[in-house]
């Protein structure tokens, strides 16, 4: 990881990316990325990259196969220590090192109100309805109460007839669904979201798109959502962006990110060529 | 052999080496989950040196606990040389390193995209590992398996620990060999079938469990 500091020590930084106003305020809550870098083998896998989600708006960065994707969100959710660059929680500098022992008084308070939901499903060996109040569970609430509430979440996904199903045994849509009232049961803040809908039929889209959705501008929740798909893009989002070689080369919102791009990069990547 | 001797041989051998496979669990499931749940320096060396003991022969280890446990020994006062005890403490011993180490295995096996939704849901510490713990507990049901398969098919610790005297700490593998060198070859067969017996019973009984978790 040691690449990423001397990067962002000696290096010149890449291009500003292109912003335009509008969305959320200013002053909503925020997670943000500010100047990340992060490399494995010496080659970095974010290179500069400035990203924030803010409560009440569902985000979307765009980019093509290992522009960085999925590392900035694991990055955000402090599952990767960055070589240099901070991860900001409303303002609390929450950036994780792996040499720390446990979790800061902020970085536990963005564990507890940030979730992430990954390309693949990741259920546990347990039945659905366990699955769904586990993180309830972890953060004390009792188990009748914690359980009471998980059931009411994945009947929200339209799976609540599943509970006592073993959890392996569902179908991919239906363990992408578990994972979405898994992470939503919570009192989140913000919803980091990996892919969400590859590879799954229609209707499970529909379902899962609707739901985050419904996070962003029904709980007020803030939705950051990586993927490589414009259609999603454009069904969804409310602001847009391009990560391109590990950097955010353009952001705005939806209708002008897909009518006027600005940048070049991101009209070669909107008419299906490399961006780069 | 009388019935009620064969009878007081097998619950002999069921609690000495149920004694000891339940005693490696209480304590190489959770060492084992400790280490599988971190990475630390020194991990591979440590692994290595737990699984040379796997082929720890079981003569060797009877007979170091036969010098410890005689009089003069530095355990002698526990006056456990002979008794089921120190059978006991003769399978513990033999059986931990395979516990430890395949609970470590299996902890460590448990893939990093579940490790990271465990973290990402807000479980930490104690909380993240009981985590693994579940996840990983077919494989950890597996240790305990192989753990009491090595116990109740040994008899080189055993025999030189419990000194197989009648009605005291003759177990089955034990009379086995007794009923042999006595050319009573009929009884030492039929001792061996109800070995074969138990020992099948009771791992499918754990099959059974294990199959219902997959």
């Amino acid at each position: 990881m040691g690449g990423g500091a001397d990067a962002a020590a000696g290096e010149p930084l890449p291009d500003r990316p292109v912003e335009r106003a509008d969305g959320p305020p200013p002053d909503a809550k925020r997670l943000a990325a500010e100047q990340l870098y992060v490399s494995f083998d010496g080659r970095n896998v974010l290179d500069g990259c400035s990203v924030d989600v803010r409560a009440g708006e569902l985000h979307v960065v765009l980019g093509p196969s290992g522009a960085g994707k999925t590392t900035l969100l694991r990055t955000l959710n402090m599952l990767e220590e960055p070589g240099a660059g901070r991860v900001l929680f409303d303002r609390a500098d929450v950036t994780w090192r792996r040499r720390q022992r446990g979790l800061t008084g902020p970085q536990k308070e963005a564990r507890a109100r940030c979730a992430m939901v990954l390309q693949k499903p990741v259920v546990f060996r347990r039945s659905v309805l366990e699955n769904a109040a586990f993180g309830l569970r972890v953060r004390g609430v009792p188990k009748a109460a914690a359980n009471e509430r998980a059931r009411l979440a994945l009947e929200r996904l339209g799976i609540g007839h599943l509970g006592g199903r073993p959890a392996p045994r569902l179908s991919g849509g239906e363990q992408q669904r578990l994972a979405f009232a898994r992470a939503t049961v919570l009192d989140l803040r913000f919803l980091l979201l990996d892919e969400f809908t590859a590879n799954l039929d229609p209707p499970n889209v529909l379902a899962l798109e609707r739901a985050a959705r419904d996070f962003a501008h029904s709980r007020g929740g803030g939705v950051l959502l990586v993927t490589h798909d414009l259609f999603q893009a454009r069904r969804l989002a409310d602001r847009v962006s391009l990560l391109a070689g590990g950097a955010i080369v353009e952001s705005a919102p939806r209708d002008g990110f897909f009518a006027r791009p600005a940048d070049e990069r991101t009209r070669r990547f909107l008419s299906g060529e490399a961006p780069l | 052999m009388a019935e009620t001797v064969l009878l007081d041989i097998a619950l002999l051998s069921l609690l000495v080496s149920g004694s000891a496979t339940a005693l490696s669990t209480a304590v190489g499931v959770p060492l084992g989950s400790w280490l599988g749940g971190r990475e630390f320096r020194g991990r591979r060396v440590l692994r290595a040196l737990l699984h040379a003991l796997y082929g720890l022969p079981p003569v060797l280890l009877g007979l170091l606990l036969y010098l410890m446990l005689s009089r003069t020994g530095p355990l002698g006062a526990l006056s456990w040389l002979y008794t089921p005890q120190g059978m006991v403490l003769a399978q513990f011993l033999l059986t931990l390193p395979f516990v430890v180490g395949l609970t470590w295995n299996a902890v460590g096996s448990v893939d990093r995209s579940v490790r990271d939704t465990a973290r990402t849901l807000g479980a930490e510490g104690r909380q993240h590992l009981w985590a693994l713990v579940r996840e990983a507990r077919l494989g950890i049901l597996g240790a305990v398996m192989v753990a009491f398969g090595r116990a109740i098919s040994e008899v080189g610790a055993v025999i030189l620990v419990g000194g197989n005297i009648q009605g005291e700490t003759e177990v089955l593998t034990t009379a086995i060999v007794k009923e042999t060198g006595q050319g009573d070859f009929a009884v030492a067969v039929g001792l061996g079938l109800i070995l074969l017996s138990l020992s099948m019973f009771v791992f499918a009984a754990l099959t059974l469990v294990q199959e219902r978790e997959r």
